[in-house]
């Protein structure tokens, strides 16, 4: 196998880290671009609703509301163009998985494939109870039992009862 | 508060529990291991690709487009790829894109044994045939997707990418790398092989 990251990767990753940190206000100017935006505020907040739900294909974490990439900005219009003609968030959202499959949706839907990940809180508290229960049980279980003298000390002490 | 200890019966009963609360994890972790083996099988021999996006076209027909034509090229249309009688690559291209040029070698010894169809994503006609002429021209046709709509509606989220097109017109193998790493290539001899190519 190869290891994760090669040396010379490693300081692509930080130099490409440092550029996208240099680059974030320019990238936030990109998506701010007044040309792109609906003329009616209520669609253009259904729209930006809808692409903050949506990957960057090309930048993989980003929402596509959020990227620069040329992608990304086309994925917006066309976001925009779907809105303008009065389709619902949830058309819009059904014509990219049917393009890109349900990758391109940040929140994954709940399907078999998904049940481990979006089943893990549920899991990992019932985890936490089960072992809590069984080191809370040991624990009551194991001190020795108080001897007579002990029990004589503790009544003079005046908190045995 | 009892005083009385544990009999070892009790004990006995205890261990018993905590083998049987063992079953299932030990079980959980194997079936863990297995997945995470297979997994690494599967990125050594090329089948399984981390960052690959699957395109969810594979196994349906064609998109439907019109590409007009790209120098020195004619475009194509759907119905084009719809009326084949044997199967076609789509490979979808720009000259501002490094990869692409690195895969033209490729792509020049493969068109001896298959047609590729090229599309010129978002890039000026000009550039894309200018790569062409320098490069040596491997596709049979070509089209020009200046917007890169065409593109979205195959799937596509990066340049190069290729599909293959069965006879009729149906997606049958799809790749988001590269047609220069051999274990691209093996995986669409495969295709290939399964549709009579």
């Amino acid at each position: 196998m190869k290891a994760l990251f090669h040396g010379k990767q490693m300081f692509r990753l930080k130099t490409g880290l440092l550029l996208v940190c240099l680059s974030a206000p320019v990238m936030a100017w990109a998506v701010d671009d007044p040309s792109e935006m609906l003329p009616d505020p209520k669609q253009e907040r259904q729209a930006e609703a809808i692409g903050a739900q949506l990957r960057c294909l090309v930048c993989q974490n980003e929402s596509i509301e959020d990227s620069s990439a040329g992608l990304a900005r086309d994925l917006r219009k066309v976001v925009r163009e779907h809105v303008a003609r009065g389709e619902s968030s949830q058309q819009v959202i059904d014509w990219m998985v049917a393009r890109y499959g349900n990758f391109i949706r940040l929140s994954p839907p709940v399907t078999i494939a998904t049940l481990l990940l979006w089943g893990m809180p549920v899991l990992a508290l019932l985890i936490g109870i089960v072992s809590a229960v069984m080191i809370f049980r040991r624990r009551t279980a194991t001190p020795e039992p108080l001897s007579e003298a002990e029990r004589a000390r503790l009544r003079e002490l005046g908190d045995g009862r | 508060m009892s005083s009385e200890q544990t009999p070892p019966d009790d004990q006995n009963v205890v261990t018993r529990r905590r083998l049987l609360l063992g079953v299932p994890l030990l079980g959980g972790a194997g079936i863990c291991g297995v997945a995470f083996w297979k997994m690494l099988a599967g990125m050594q021999t090329g089948s399984f690709n981390p960052h690959d996006i699957n395109a969810p076209v594979t196994g349906r027909p064609v998109p439907d487009f019109t590409l007009p034509d790209q120098t020195p090229g004619t475009g194509f249309a759907t119905a084009d790829l719809k009326a084949l009688t044997r199967p076609v690559l789509i490979n979808f291209f720009a000259s501002w894109c490094i990869p692409c040029i690195a895969e033209m070698e490729a792509l020049l010894t493969l068109q001896k044994q298959l047609p590729i169809w090229g599309v010129a994503y978002k890039d000026k006609p000009e550039n894309a045939a200018g790569l062409l002429k320098h490069a040596g021209n491997p596709y049979a046709r070509i089209g020009s997707d200046r917007e890169g709509r065409v593109a979205i509606d195959w799937g596509v989220s990066g340049v190069p990418e290729s599909f293959l097109i069965a006879p009729g017109g149906m997606i049958v193998w799809h790749s988001a790398a590269g047609l220069d790493s051999p274990e691209v290539r093996d995986s669409l001899k495969n295709a290939l092989k399964a549709v009579g190519g």
